[in-house]
């Protein structure tokens, strides 16, 4: 790639290294892991909290940098990517490389140190798992690269709980569950409305390579799975109704939002209404259910 | 390098230093408070 191996005439603008840490990804990770970290028994000191939030937050901001390094030549071949810094032609790929590598050690050196190294090697276990066994090694060479990336951004509640109890019991594991399951769904739903970008890379996206059909099945299997999992918390006693009845009236409007997406063809020129709807409602609905849990669990303690 | 290239180049320098120093200052403010909550516990 030309235009990230030259030297650059102007030094990077401070915003392009803020840009390579996907502040919008990192967002949801914040919430998850404060809701992981809200809905845990126990106590934790503020500052303590507040310092763990931080190294997730920053974790996943160096995961984020050290996967547009490694993926600025596909990222170059896609309109939705190709005006990141490293495309763009406006960073050098090394100082991609350093900062991801930096903003990581020093996440996960905090966490250690202010919180506890079960949380910190938590950490770094999601980091290495979303910069190398996703981004390098699983993504270009399978259709199921997004069911195994979704464990990347499964991580943050569950250190978000662990951050507060020290041990991983049953609970983060299931909150782990919820993100890994609702992942192929969502992102299966984009993948639906903007295939033809990843094909021009090749990458294997479940719609390129295993069909639409296929792929609007599995929507629909991952869908009802989904609403197993959430549900399991409140049977299992670890939460009480509140997240039970929110569980299960957002988990079947998730179902019911698959079925269209599950059941038709697009046409041509399709405006792939019912794929972008789901996709919408998937991230609210994220939202929507950590809510609750820490609502509920709230009132519970 | 042109005298707008120039003036960019500082620009973005000087930027570049201040936004670096505010996270210093950020980390030195929590490491300090992390201190204090450990020590106390």
């Amino acid at each position: 790639m030309n235009a990230t191996t030259t030297t650059l005439a102007l030094p990077t603008d401070w915003r392009d290294f803020l840009a390579l840490t996907k502040p919008r990804v990192m967002s949801l990770v914040v919430f998850t892991g404060l809701c992981g970290l809200l809905a845990a028994p126990g106590h934790i000191n503020p500052v303590l909290g507040f310092s763990a939030i931080l190294c997730i937050a920053l974790g996943a901001g160096g995961a984020a940098a050290l996967n547009q390094w490694w993926e600025a030549d596909i990222d170059a071949g896609m309109k939705r990517t190709a005006h990141r810094p490293l495309p763009a032609g406006r960073m050098r790929r090394e100082d991609a490389r350093d900062f991801g590598i930096a903003l990581s050690a020093a996440s996960v050196l905090v966490m250690g140190l202010a919180v506890h190294w079960l949380a910190a090697i938590t950490l770094a276990v999601s980091i290495v798992y979303y910069a190398v066994v996703y981004t390098i090694w699983l993504k270009p060479r399978t259709p199921q690269n997004i069911v195994i990336g979704g464990g990347a951004g499964a991580f943050p509640p569950l250190i978000g709980w662990i951050a507060v109890t020290g041990e991983i019991t049953a609970m983060p594991l299931l909150l782990f569950a919820i993100i890994f399951v609702w992942t192929p769904p969502h992102f299966w739903a984009l993948a639906l409305f903007v295939k033809t970008d990843y094909a021009k890379v090749g990458i294997p996206m479940m719609p390129v390579v295993a069909g639409e059909r296929a792929t609007r099945h599995q929507i629909m299997a991952y869908s009802l799975l989904l609403l197993g999992t959430a549900l399991t918390p409140w049977w299992i006693g670890g939460t009480g109704a509140i997240y039970g009845m929110a569980a299960l009236a957002l988990s079947a409007l998730f179902v019911a939002l698959a079925v269209p997406v599950a059941i038709r063809t697009a046409e041509a020129g399709d405006a792939m209404k019912p794929e972008k709807r789901l996709f919408s409602y998937s991230v609210l609905y994220l939202f929507a259910l950590f809510t609750a849990l820490v609502i509920d669990r709230m009132l519970l303690a | 390098m042109t005298p707008q290239d120039d003036d960019e180049f500082r620009r973005r320098r000087r930027q570049r230093n201040i936004v670096f120093g505010l996270i210093l200052l950020g980390l030195a403010v929590l490491f300090y408070a992390i201190t204090i909550v450990r020590m106390t516990d």
